[in-house]
């Protein structure tokens, strides 16, 4: 499975003509975990859920290249589309509160999408839907399946939602900023969950947040992204060595336990950034 | 506890929302012109002491003193003066329909202090948010610009006590940094006393030399900023909550 884009541009439009989200982004993406970083209005999310052509409708997308496992995205029809979405790429938001049904069990919305894309009976589906909590490491997979969406806590939420996306067995998870709903403790449990799987299973992964020494624990490669541009792309382990002044800036910003500062580091933003990467 | 000497004093706080203890037993002190951080996780009670401490919830046994003065359930009009608090989400806590201008001047009306057409521009300045704000709606500005007009909302009256509730949780971490050193500028400025609430240690370290740990409706750890980050902590919850914070601090 590979993911590649080129050239990318998504803009919408306003009444002073159409605004320019994401510009020129090219990325391509193999058997790996790629971490998407910027800030609000950075276009990492729409860059991402462009592969799945999940965009608002007033979206108007253009791309040299936009393809998922050499299926072009721009050109596939709903039907096709659907048959990529959930069953090779699954996709996880942030807040599982938003995100479940509400009035349906966490075993049956499992259920529901092991079926949907398998020839199989309820019974099956179930027996899946209670293996694939255990996967997901939740200790009593029984009580949780007959648990509606409010019964659970954020931490289990996101495990059930995880679960679901893992059931049609995805080449590739497309992951939203998906501990930023939850507590520290939580957050690092998850994350590590899904890299365990992601890689146990040999799928890709995207990962798209605001935290950049976070994604940098969770993936092999990072692209930062800023006002629609990608400006830099690294090694997670060479963050360190980041010489963009954004990114050097995004983690120069950040309080910290161990370095004490008397006073945060703030960014003054250079127009040139919004040229990206020369 | 000696009370006289501390200005805000919370003793043997007891909040229950129907069978549910949420706060059980909590108590500290802070004396005037410091910050005091609230850490925990969700559920652990660190909102709840705060909305008391506001009177946003009248429901608690216990003792809450401002000053000496045993703060009475229903909070008065003179206590709102004094106190004011600044909530997480900006985009929550305006009204939509109120220009920034109308949401500086409702504070004002509430507390008969005349002179809204001097104190807007002013309060707008000391959050370095530009004049041409002042008559912007909540939707036209960035979450940045948002936390600090509910910042200058909340300054507007000159209290002496600032109830912060997660104020740079929902903001990037690049204007989160401008929010914090904007509240230690003021505190300085103001002489205010602080009580920030926050799951993100380094967040509550870097504003308040003092910190309170939170779990499961008790402060299981009273220390300060120095000690935690050294790492002299003695609670497991609060070493846990250390090694997280510091693992993942580093790329």
């Amino acid at each position: 499975m590979k993911v590649e884009i080129a050239n990318l541009s998504i803009a919408f439009p306003t009444p002073r003509g159409p605004s320019l989200a994401v510009r020129g982004v090219s990325l391509t993406l193999g058997s790996e975990k790629l971490g998407i970083v910027g800030e609000s209005g950075s276009g990492k999310s729409l860059t991402a859920r462009s592969l799945l052509k999940l965009l608002p409708p007033e979206a108007r997308v253009s791309a040299d290249r936009l393809a998922f496992d050499g299926i072009d995205v721009l050109t596939a029809s709903e039907r096709q589309m659907r048959a990529i979405r959930g069953k090779r790429a699954g996709l996880i938001m942030q807040d599982p509160k938003f995100s479940l049904n509400p009035v349906m069990t966490a075993g049956e919305q499992i259920a529901e999408s092991w079926r949907l894309h398998r020839r199989t009976t309820r019974r099956e589906a179930r027996q899946a839907a209670l293996d694939l909590l255990a996967q997901v490491q939740i200790r009593d997979p029984a009580r949780v399946a007959d648990a509606y969406p409010h019964e659970l806590s954020g931490g289990m939420g996101q495990r059930v939602m995880i679960a679901m996306m893992m059931a049609p067995d995805p080449e590739l998870l497309i992951a939203d900023e998906p501990t930023s709903a939850l507590d520290a403790t939580v957050q690092a449990e998850i994350l590590r969950l899904m890299e365990n799987l992601v890689s146990s299973r040999g799928m890709s992964l995207i990962l798209i947040s605001h935290d950049l020494p976070l994604v940098s624990h969770f993936c092999d490669r990072v692209v930062v992204m800023y006002a629609g541009r990608v400006v830099e792309e690294l090694k997670a382990a060479g963050l360190a060595r980041a010489e963009h002044p954004y990114t050097r800036g995004l983690l120069a910003c950040l309080p910290t336990l161990s370095h004490p500062q008397a006073r945060l580091t703030t960014m003054t933003r250079d127009p040139a950034w919004m040229d990206g990467v020369s | 506890m000696d009370g006289r000497c501390q200005l805000i004093v919370v003793d043997n706080l007891v909040i229950r929302f129907g069978r549910v203890e949420a706060v059980s037993g909590v108590s500290f002190a802070v004396a005037r012109g410091t910050a005091w951080g609230i850490v925990g996780e969700s559920g652990s009670g660190k909102s709840t002491v705060l909305r008391a401490l506001a009177g946003l919830n009248e429901d608690w046994s216990g003792h809450m003193r401002l000053d000496g003065a045993e703060l009475p359930r229903r909070r008065t009009r003179a206590f709102f003066r004094r106190v004011q608090m600044v909530f997480q989400d900006p985009y929550g806590s305006l009204h939509p329909r109120q220009t920034v201008d109308r949401a500086l001047a409702e504070p004002l009306v509430a507390q008969g202090i005349g002179g809204a057409d001097a104190a807007i521009p002013r309060a707008l300045d000391e959050v370095a948010l530009p004049q041409a704000v002042r008559f912007r709606y909540p939707h036209q500005l960035s979450g940045g610009q948002r936390q600090r007009v509910a910042i200058a909302r909340a300054l507007i009256t000159s209290p002496e006590i600032l109830l912060l509730d997660e104020p740079t949780s929902a903001l990037d971490v690049s204007v989160q940094a401008e929010v914090l050193n904007l509240l230690s500028d003021l505190q300085r400025e103001r002489n205010l006393t602080y009580i920030m609430v926050s799951h993100n240690l380094a967040v509550v370290a870097h504003l308040c030399p003092m910190i309170a740990v939170m779990q499961g409706g008790k402060v299981v750890e009273t220390l300060s900023a120095e000690a935690l980050r050294a790492g002299r902590t003695t609670h497991p919850h609060t070493a846990e909550l250390r090694a997280l914070s510091t693992e993942l601090e580093e790329p």
